[in-house]
């Protein structure tokens, strides 16, 4: 359709040469977004996924592993999908015993979706960041921690390092750099489990992605 | 918001009675010139005014329109501020001139007269700081801001400011009361069951406040919100806000 | 007189229990937004920000296309143009066909819904399946979506209980919102797994980096883009940005428009197909590009402001008059006040939707809520007149709304003329209203539709002019 393509694009190169209306902003560089100390935006953190309900543990020192046993255990998990390739993975795998069935995500998706969508219980993956003012964790799926752990078991655990919560995703992304290191094929900002208020406006939890989002902080 | 553009109180003031008001609510212009008057500003009234040309400005006769609007700016001459009773005309004066006389001869005079522009109650509360004292006897009021007044203009809190000076009058709110009550000009014409249909739930909501007397900056919602409840044989006066206060407060 | 909008509402406002159900979701979701602002002045910042975001990009929209574009192309996206939505649909079946595909999930999506995919592939032997609860209740009742954001807004849950019991009726009848919801997850998981091409929208595309965002709540959006081999991504030429660091403040300024959440539970960014050593996501990922008017519209200083829009559905809970009639009466796939400035640009003045502009007061709610502040109620002012001016042809060489003109009536266009003419010659204005005076008690009773719920107005005894008069007054 390159015709398409270059008739739209005349027209609205001619459209350009019309005065057009132009709103200057002077506000682009206010600090619009709130800037937190680092416990502040911890707290503020978990507040708001809860507020989404989020299931949120703050683990003191190197607890994880005991929180994560616990998560598992309450949930009578009989399965758990976790990568042994990411630092923390190669921990739960070292500590195997504690823990249901662990499953890596090995080969691809097309090699294992019956199995996917019908016989993992939940998914472990890192986040690659957290967000406080909308209690947001952001995931950056790679080989290790494919798209599909994070949205089709119907539980999705995420650890997230307490040093990596940002006060907004604009300072996430320029912290994190994500314009000039580049960005994997997806990213994805998860603030809670799937919902839908699409019924009457009256929210309800699971309907297509995880029904539960718990995030362990380390 | 205060939008004064007059630093101290004029001596003098232009009144623009608007066509409905002239027709159908005399007693609201003169209230609100005497109201004026009794605040030792003197008041000119144009005789040669008709309308203020919104009626074919908002159906698209933008022609019409403009010849109706045109013959009003000369009525203007002097500098100073310029009064109108209702927020809907003060606002098509105001804040829709600038656009109808775009790239006209007389653009300048229709800027020069739409800066000039007062709605009632925004001037008295903002310009002349009017004090009230009550002399009527206790009263309720349900109170309906137009949308010109509260979303155009800016000004749907004078009335209440000028109705909380009177110590008898117990205000009351419409439910759902930022909602438009469906009159809109020609679109009462135009579309005549979507208005009808507003109107009926407005004149419920206002109902629903068994207060005694209706009070609106703007009589076309008067005339909407009035006329349904005419209808349906229910006792409840409509009042323009200059006509109360006028009422309550002339010796 | 009946036209075929009139006859719409007609329809909807006999339906007094849709009626009802409508009025409280919508001022429910009012409610929801609402409690969302939190600090008025921050807000108000953000809406500066976002409104020169949107006026920067509409300003500059073939740059930022074409950036995005060679961004997105590097990144492995394939782009598609098309000027009309039957173009969009072809490159949709083209790309159906070569891959020998019979069916597509779709997330929820507007442009799709313009473009009419479903009806268009069902025509050639290819099944849609709309995968967003709202989106899927609708397609169940064989109707279309009554607003934007909250597709299934008419529908209460009662009515779509018996829906799912009627399609599905191995499941037990049920009204709890939640055993709804769960019956549907439970279905569609079956089609996500084996779907071929998933569908979806977009709500920003980002030149500088050629990114796809999609926001959503539900997961089926990301199912839609992550499973299926093939992804199609369908969108307006108008939602590009020009940069990442855009995104948060109107990510932020939409989900608070629109249903008062503070954030979605999803935000998906799509950079590209699946990459070598990547294990899932699609192997293709295409986007297409939809003109459909929407560069025309550009031509005009005044219009263009349409085109800033980034359909959170604020002005449309907000508008009283959607309020009364619900989305399917405005006979079209935007309804509520910027349907009413959209699709008669989209389609003509001189088609069904031409008389939209119509239907509002002029209340200004719409524009009172707009993120971005687009002066809804002016442009529907230019568009009342562009419907009955006169000269059909454009000052300064603009294009023309289409169907300009059309709107014109000779009766009424000669009543505002001597409307027009009484009101210019004062002398014959106050013989006219001294007349209604005299004659105040002989006036019919019966004024048409204005006396069908109103007693009609009455004159005063003697008009303002009279009055006056007689009072010493200056009278110039």
């Amino acid at each position: 359709m390159n015709d398409a393509r270059k008739s739209i694009l005349d027209r609205l190169r001619l459209a350009q040469c019309s005065d057009s209306a132009f709103v200057k902003c002077d506000d682009q560089n206010d600090p619009v977004d709130p800037v937190l100390g680092p416990d502040e935006r911890i707290d503020s953190f978990i507040d708001r996924m809860r507020a989404v309900r989020t299931e949120v543990h703050d683990a003191p020192h190197d607890s994880w592993l005991d929180i994560l046993h616990g998560v598992c255990q309450a949930r009578s998990l009989s399965n758990l999908l976790v990568s042994p390739h990411t630092r923390r993975g190669a921990m739960i795998y070292a500590a195997a015993r504690r823990f249901p069935a662990l499953k890596d995500y090995s080969q691809t998706i097309e090699d294992w979706k019956p199995e996917l969508f019908a016989a993992v219980d939940a998914a472990v993956t890192s986040a690659y960041g957290g967000i406080a003012e909308t209690g947001t964790v952001i995931l950056w799926p790679d080989a290790h921690e494919p798209r599909a752990m994070s949205l089709v078991p119907p539980i999705h655990i995420v650890l997230l390092e307490k040093s990596r919560i940002y006060n907004s995703l604009t300072e996430a992304m320029q912290i994190q750099n994500w314009t000039l290191t580049g960005m994997p094929s997806n990213v994805i900002l998860v603030s809670g489990p799937s919902k839908s208020a699409d019924i009457e406006q009256t929210m309800t939890y699971g309907v297509h992605g995880p029904k539960e989002l718990i995030v362990i902080l380390v | 918001m205060n939008n004064r553009v007059v630093s101290e109180k004029p001596q003098a003031v232009y009144f623009y009675g608007t066509c409905l008001i002239d027709l159908f609510y005399p007693q609201a212009g003169i209230s609100a010139i005497e109201l004026l008057r009794r605040e030792g500003v003197s008041v000119i009234y144009p005789q040669s005014q008709t309308c203020c040309g919104q009626p074919a400005w908002n159906s698209g006769y933008r022609d019409e329109a403009l010849a109706v609007a045109r013959a009003q700016l000369a009525l203007f001459p002097q500098p100073i501020p310029l009064v109108i009773p209702s927020a809907s005309c003060a606002g098509m004066m105001k804040m829709h001139y600038p656009a109808l006389f775009r790239d006209q001869s007389d653009e300048a005079t229709a800027l020069n007269v739409a800066g000039r522009v007062y709605e009632l109650t925004a001037f008295l509360v903002d310009v002349l700081d009017i004090r009230l004292i009550d002399l009527g006897d206790p009263i309720s009021v349900v109170v309906h801001t137009s949308c010109s007044a509260r979303r155009e203009l800016g000004v749907g809190d004078k009335l209440h400011t000028l109705l909380r000076q009177l110590h008898n009058v117990a205000i009351l709110e419409p439910e759902n009361s930022a909602e438009c009550c469906g009159f809109g000009g020609t679109f009462a014409v135009k579309q005549p069951e979507i208005s009808a249909a507003m109107a009926l739930e407005k004149a419920a909501a206002v109902r629903a406040t068994d207060a005694q007397r209706l009070v609106s900056q703007d009589c076309g919602c008067l005339m909407n919100i009035g006329g349904v409840m005419e209808k349906q044989d229910q006792v409840m006066p409509g009042r323009h806000i200059a006509e109360l206060l006028w009422e309550r407060t002339k010796n | 007189m009946s036209t075929e909008f009139r006859s719409n509402v007609a329809h909807a406002l006999k339906r007094d229990a849709v009626q009802t159900h409508l009025k409280t979701v919508v001022d429910r979701l009012r409610a929801h937004r609402q409690g969302a602002l939190g600090n008025d002045a921050a807000f108000e910042r953000l809406r500066n920000r976002c409104e020169a975001i949107r006026a920067d990009a509409i300003r500059r929209l073939p740059d930022l296309l074409q950036q995005f574009e060679s961004k997105a192309q590097r990144n492995g996206i394939q782009v598609h143009w098309a000027e009309t939505t039957l173009q969009a649909n072809q490159i949709v079946l083209d790309i159906m066909q070569r891959h020998r595909a019979t069916f597509l999930v779709k997330g929820k999506s507007m442009v799709s819904e313009e473009m009419g995919v479903n009806t268009f592939l069902q025509s050639h032997g290819i099944g849609c399946l709309e995968t967003d609860l709202g989106e899927f209740i609708v397609q169940l009742a064989g109707e279309k979506p009554a607003h934007i954001i909250v597709p299934a807004i008419h529908k209460n849950r009662r009515e779509v209980a018996h829906l799912i019991h009627r399609h599905f009726p191995g499941l037990p009848y049920s009204e709890d919102i939640e055993t709804l919801a769960q019956s549907v997850r439970h279905f569609m998981r079956d089609k996500f797994r084996s779907a071929p091409v998933g569908l979806t929208g977009v709500n920003f595309m980002v030149a500088e980096t050629g990114t796809l965002c999609l926001v959503e709540n539900e997961g089926n959006g990301r199912m839609c883009s992550t499973l299926p081999p093939v992804h199609i991504a369908v969108t307006g030429i108008e939602k590009v940005i020009a940069r990442l660091e855009d995104l948060p403040p109107l990510l932020n300024l939409l989900t608070r428009s629109a249903t008062g959440q503070p954030v979605t539970a999803y935000v998906n960014m799509i950079n590209s197909p699946r990459r070598p050593g990547d294990k899932d996501g699609p192997d293709e990922v295409h986007l297409i590009l939809l003109d459909n008017g929407r560069s025309r519209i550009a031509g005009d200083p005044e219009l263009l402001e349409t085109l800033h829009c980034i359909r959170c559905g604020a002005c449309i809970n907000h508008c009283p008059v959607y309020r009364q009639i619900g989305g399917h009466a405005y006979g079209t796939v935007i309804p509520g006040p910027i349907g009413a400035i959209l699709e008669p640009q989209k389609q003509g003045l001189d088609a069904a939707a031409g008389e939209l502009p119509q239907a509002s007061t002029l209340c200004g709610a719409c524009a009172e809520v707009c993120p971005v502040r687009i002066p809804i109620p002016a442009i529907i002012n230019r568009l009342r007149w562009e419907s009955v001016r006169k000269n059909r042809q454009s000052q300064n060489s603009r294009p023309v709304v289409p169907g300009a003109g059309s709107g014109r009536k000779s009766l009424e266009a000669l009543i505002w003329k001597i409307w027009a003419w009484c009101c210019t010659h004062p002398r014959m204005y106050n013989r006219m209203t001294k007349l209604a005076t005299r004659l105040r008690n002989r006036l019919p009773a019966d004024m048409g539709a204005w006396t069908a719920v109103r007693k009609a107005p009455k004159p005063a005894q003697s008009t303002l002019h009279e009055r006056l008069r007689k009072m010493d007054i200056d009278h110039e």
